[in-house]
C-alpha cells in the first residue's frame, strides 16, 4: 500500500514537471517576454526602453535556460526557467506582474474560497441525492417523467443565467440578501447564502441525471431483489439498501473533486465579489497577469493530482476487495 | 458581382455539413447503422428536437456565406479600372435582414417600443421639455403612437400569425403529399399522420415546425417596423443579435467537438492497441493536459492568440476576418484541451476489442497493425465517438458563455450568447430593468441547447444499449404502482 502510494506520488511529480515545462513553453517561448511586456504596458507604440524596464523590474530580462554571463551554478540558476518556473515546486510563487507577492495572496484568499466551496459541495450532494432518489422512487410515473424533463431543462440553462436572475430576484426584488460582497463573522451567512443556493441549483440538473442512472443500475442487482422478496417495503429498500451501496461509487467519485474546491468557483466568486482564488484568477486573466495565471495553473494541477491519489486510496478503503499493487 | 469571402469557420462549417451528408449516405447504405438510426427516427421527442436543430442550422448556414458587395465605380474612374469592393463583409443573413441590421436607435428601447427608454431634452414648439424621444425606426410609421400602437401591433400580429398558419398548413400538405407518393391519397396520408399511424413521428415534427413557422410569421410581420426584442445599449436590434449568435454557438459546438476527434481517436486507439510504452506515454500526455484546470488552460492559449493577432495585424484584411480567426482558433483550442475524456473511453474500448477473436484472427493472417486499427477497430468504436460528439455539443455552447464572461471567449465584436449575457449583467441592475437582452439570449440558447440534449439522448440510447435501460418512459394508460421494479431496471440486471 505504502509502496503503491509512493509510486503514485512519483507519477504525480512527473506530471507536475510536464505541466511546468508545458506552461513555461507556452508563456515564454511561444511568446517572448517582449510580447508580454508590450501587451501589459499596452498600446502599439511602446518604446524598447519601456519594455526593457518592465522586464528588468520583473526579472524577465534574464536568458531562458542558460545564463552565460554568470559563473558556476549561477549559469543555471540565474535564468527565467529556474527563477520563475522551477521555483514553483517549492511553492515559491514570486511576485505577480503587478508586483505583489502571489504566495501571500493565495494564503489570504483560500479562506473565502473554501467558505463558499465546502457548503456548496456538501449541501449540493445532499440535495442531488435526495432529488435523484425521489426520481428513482417514483419511477415509471408522471412524476419521474416530469422530474427528468425538469432536470434536462435545468441542465440546458447557462450557469450565468442562474446567477443573474438569482441576484435580480433575491437581492434586487426581494432584498433578502446583499447583491455581492464578503464579510467575516455572522455576516458570512448573509453574503454566502445566495451563491451557495445558486451553486447548488446550477449543478442540480446534470448531477441528478447522473446519480439517477447510478441508482437505477444498483436497483437491478440481486441483493435488491432479495430484499424485496423478503417483503421489505420499497422505501426501506431504496433508502436503506440501495442508498448505502450506491453511496460508495458516489463518494469515491467525489473525492477527486475535493482538493479542487480550494480553487474556488471561478464565476460565482467574481459575480458575488467574494475575494477568493476564483475571482483572483479571473482578475489575473483580465489584466493579463501571466505570473498569476502560471501559478494558478501549477496550484490547480497539484490539487488535481492530490485528488487522483486520494481517489485511489479511497477505493481500497471503500471496497476491501480492491488490492492496490 | 460581389466578391465571395471564405472565412475559416465558413469553410469548416460547410465541410462539416458535407461530412454529415456523407455519413448519412454511409448510414443509409449500411444495414446495421440504418437499423440503429431507425430508433432515433421513430422517437417523437428526438425528431421534434431535430426540426428545431435544423432551423438553427439553416440560420447558421445562411450566416456562413460571406461576401463583400461591389461598390459603384468611382466618379471619373477608367472603364477598365479594377472593381472596388466594400470593406464590410456581410453574410447572406445580414443581407436578408438588412432592415433591422441598419435600423439603429440611439440606445435602449423596449420590445415593440415606439419611444426611447430614457428621457431626453428636446425642443417642441419652441420650448425645451424632457420627454421620451420617438424612436428613429421602431414604430416610425405611426403618427399618433398612443392611439394607433396597440391596434397596429395586434393587426400585424394577426396577419403574421395567419401567414404563419397558412405556411404551416402548406407544410402539412406537402409532407402528406410527399409521404403518399401517389400510392395512397393525400387525404389518407394526412389522416395517417394525424392519428400517428406513421413510422416516423410526422405529427410531432409537424407540430414543432408549425410553432416555428408561426413564430417566424409573427416576427416577419412585425420586424420591418418594430424592434421585436427591443434594442440594446448602443441601439442595435436585439433579435438580430440573437440570430447572429446562433452561428457562433453552432460553430463552437460543432467545430470544437470536431477538433477533439483527431487527437482522441488517434491517441485513444494507439494506446489501447499497442499497450505498454505507447500506452504509458499517451496516458501521461492526457493526464498532464487534464490536470490543468480547463479555464486556465484555455485562457493561457487565448492570451497567446491575442498576442499573435496583435503582432500580425497585416494578416487579416478586415475586422471580421480577425474576429473569425479568433473564433476558429478558440474552437481549435477547445478541441486541443478537451480530447482527454474521449481518448480515455476509446482506449478502454480498444483494449477490449483488440483481445477479441476477430482481431486475433486478423493478426494471425498477417494484417498489418495499421490496417487492423483502421479496418477492424475504428469502425467498432465510431458509436462512442458519435455519442460523445452529440453529447458534448450542448456543453460547449454553454461553456462559450462562461468563457466570454471570463474574457477569453470570442472576440468582443462577434455576436454570441456569451457577449449578450455579459451585457445583460449590468442591465439587470438598472432601474427600470432592461430585461429583453437577457430574455432573448435565454430563449434562443435554451431552445438550441435543450433540443440538442433531447436529440443527443436519443442518439445515445440508440447506440448504447446500456443507456436504453435508463430511458424514461412516459407512462401509458395506467401508471404503474411505484412498488414494482421498473421494467427498465429488470432489463438492466439481465
Amino acid at each position: 500500500m505504502i509502496n503503491y502510494i509512493l509510486r503514485r506520488i512519483g507519477y504525480g511529480v512527473l506530471i507536475l514537471i510536464g505541466v511546468n515545462l508545458f506552461t513555461f513553453m507556452l508563456f515564454f517561448t511561444v511568446n517572448t517576454p517582449d510580447d508580454m511586456a508590450r501587451m501589459n504596458i499596452g498600446g502599439k507604440r511602446v518604446t524598447q526602453d519601456a519594455i526593457d524596464k518592465w522586464k528588468v523590474e520583473r526579472g524577465y530580462d534574464k536568458p531562458l535556460f542558460w545564463n552565460a554571463g554568470e559563473d558556476g551554478v549561477r549559469k543555471l540558476t540565474k535564468t527565467i526557467f529556474v527563477e520563475r518556473s522551477a521555483q514553483l515546486f517549492a511553492f515559491n510563487f514570486g511576485a505577480s506582474d503587478s508586483g505583489r507577492d502571489i504566495g501571500y495572496e493565495l494564503k489570504r484568499r483560500v479562506g473565502p474560497s473554501i467558505a463558499l466551496a465546502i457548503p456548496t459541495f456538501i449541501l449540493g450532494i445532499f440535495v442531488v441525492i435526495v432529488f435523484s432518489l425521489l426520481l428513482v422512487f417514483f419511477r415509471n410515473t408522471y412524476l419521474e417523467f416530469w422530474g427528468v424533463t425538469l432536470a434536462v431543462f435545468l441542465l440546458s440553462i447557462s450557469s450565468l443565467f442562474y446567477i443573474i436572475v438569482g441576484q435580480f430576484f433575491f437581492s434586487k426584488l426581494l432584498k433578502l440578501v446583499p447583491i455581492s460582497g464578503f464579510a467575516g463573522g455572522a455576516d458570512l451567512v448573509v453574503f454566502l447564502a445566495l451563491p451557495i443556493l445558486i451553486g447548488i441549483a446550477s449543478r442540480l440538473g446534470g448531477e441528478a441525471l447522473f446519480y439517477r442512472t447510478m441508482f437505477l443500475e444498483e436497483i437491478g442487482k440481486d441483493y435488491v431483489r432479495t430484499a424485496r422478496s423478503k417483503g421489505l417495503s420499497e422505501t426501506v429498500v431504496l433508502f436503506r439498501h440501495v442508498l448505502r451501496n450506491a453511496m460508495l461509487p458516489i463518494l469515491t467519485s467525489t473525492v477527486a473533486v475535493l482538493p479542487l474546491l480550494f480553487l474556488g468557483a471561478l464565476i460565482m466568486e467574481s459575480f458575488f465579489g467574494i475575494p477568493g482564488l476564483g475571482s483572483y484568477t479571473i482578475d489575473a486573466i483580465n489584466s493579463q497577469d501571466f505570473a498569476i495565471v502560471r501559478s494558478m495553473v501549477f496550484v490547480g494541477s497539484v490539487l488535481y493530482i492530490v485528488g487522483l491519489i486520494l481517489t485511489d486510496i479511497s477505493y481500497t478503503i471503500a471496497d476491501p476487495r480492491i488490492r492496490l499493487a | 458581382m460581389p466578391k465571395i469571402v471564405f472565412l475559416a469557420t465558413d469553410v469548416a462549417l460547410y465541410g462539416l455539413v458535407v461530412a454529415i451528408a456523407f455519413y448519412v449516405w454511409h448510414a443509409l447504405s449500411t444495414p446495421t447503422l440504418r437499423q440503429t438510426w431507425r430508433s432515433v427516427l421513430h422517437d417523437a421527442v428526438a425528431m421534434s428536437a431535430a426540426v428545431v436543430l435544423l432551423a438553427f442550422l439553416a440560420v447558421a448556414m445562411l450566416d456562413s456565406l460571406h461576401f463583400r458587395s461591389l461598390l459603384p465605380p468611382a466618379q471619373g474612374a477608367a472603364a477598365d479600372a479594377a472593381p472596388a469592393y466594400s470593406t464590410r463583409t456581410l453574410s447572406v443573413l445580414d443581407w436578408l435582414l438588412e432592415k433591422p441590421r441598419e435600423a439603429r436607435e440611439k440606445s435602449y428601447s423596449v420590445p415593440l417600443g415606439t419611444h426611447g427608454f430614457a428621457k431626453e431634452s428636446m425642443i417642441v414648439d419652441g420650448t425645451s421639455i424632457r420627454d421620451y424621444p420617438r424612436l428613429q425606426f421602431g414604430g416610425a410609421h405611426l403618427k399618433d403612437t398612443d392611439a394607433e400602437w396597440a391596434r397596429d401591433v395586434v393587426v400585424r400580429s394577426v396577419t403574421g400569425l395567419a401567414g404563419g398558419a397558412a405556411g404551416a398548413a402548406l407544410l402539412w400538405l406537402l409532407v402528406a403529399t410527399l409521404r403518399a407518393r401517389g400510392r395512397t391519397g393525400v387525404r389518407a396520408s394526412l389522416v395517417a399522420i394525424w392519428h400517428r399511424n406513421t413510422e416516423v413521428p410526422w405529427r410531432a415534427m409537424l407540430w414543432t415546425a408549425t410553432v416555428l413557422v408561426l413564430f417566424a410569421g409573427w416576427v416577419a410581420a412585425l420586424w420591418p417596423v418594430y424592434h421585436v426584442f427591443g434594442t440594446d445599449q448602443t441601439g442595435n436590434d436585439v433579435l438580430f443579435q440573437a440570430m447572429k449568435s446562433i452561428r457562433t454557438a453552432v460553430v463552437i459546438g460543432s467545430l470544437a467537438t470536431l477538433a477533439t476527434l483527431p487527437f482522441a481517436i488517434v491517441f485513444g486507439i494507439l494506446a489501447g492497441y499497442y499497450k505498454g510504452r505507447v500506452d504509458d506515454v499517451i496516458q501521461y500526455l492526457y493526464t498532464t493536459l487534464s490536470s490543468i484546470p480547463s479555464v486556465l488552460l484555455i485562457a493561457a492559449f487565448v492570451l497567446m492568440i491575442q498576442v499573435f493577432v496583435d503582432k500580425n495585424p497585416q494578416m487579416f484584411e478586415t475586422a471580421l476576418q480577425r474576429a473569425d480567426v479568433r473564433l476558429f482558433l478558440l474552437s481549435a483550442i477547445l478541441g486541443l484541451t478537451g480530447w482527454a475524456a474521449l481518448a480515455r473511453l476509446l482506449r478502454a474500448e480498444t483494449l477490449k476489442l483488440s483481445e477479441l477473436d476477430y482481431v486475433q484472427a486478423a493478426r494471425a493472417f498477417g494484417v498489418s497493425s495499421a490496417n487492423i486499427m483502421r479496418r477492424h477497430i475504428l469502425p467498432n468504436v465510431t458509436h462512442i465517438v458519435l455519442i460523445v460528439a452529440v453529447l458534448d455539443f450542448s456543453g460547449l455552447v454553454l461553456y462559450e458563455a462562461v468563457l466570454s464572461y471570463v474574457g477569453v471567449g470570442v472576440d468582443p465584436t462577434t455576436n454570441s450568447f456569451g457577449t449578450m449575457i455579459n451585457s445583460a449583467r449590468n442591465e439587470m441592475s438598472r432601474d427600470p430593468v432592461v430585461w429583453w437582452t437577457l430574455a432573448a439570449a435565454f430563449a434562443f440558447m435554451v431552445a438550441l441547447v435543450l433540443s440538442m440534449q433531447f436529440f443527443a439522448s436519443a442518439v445515445n440510447e440508440a447506440f448504447d444499449p446500456r443507456a436504453r435501460a435508463f430511458r424514461v418512459r412516459r407512462p401509458k394508460a395506467s401508471p404503474r404502482a411505484s412498488g414494482h421494479p421498473a421494467p427498465a431496471a429488470v432489463a438492466a440486471s439481465d
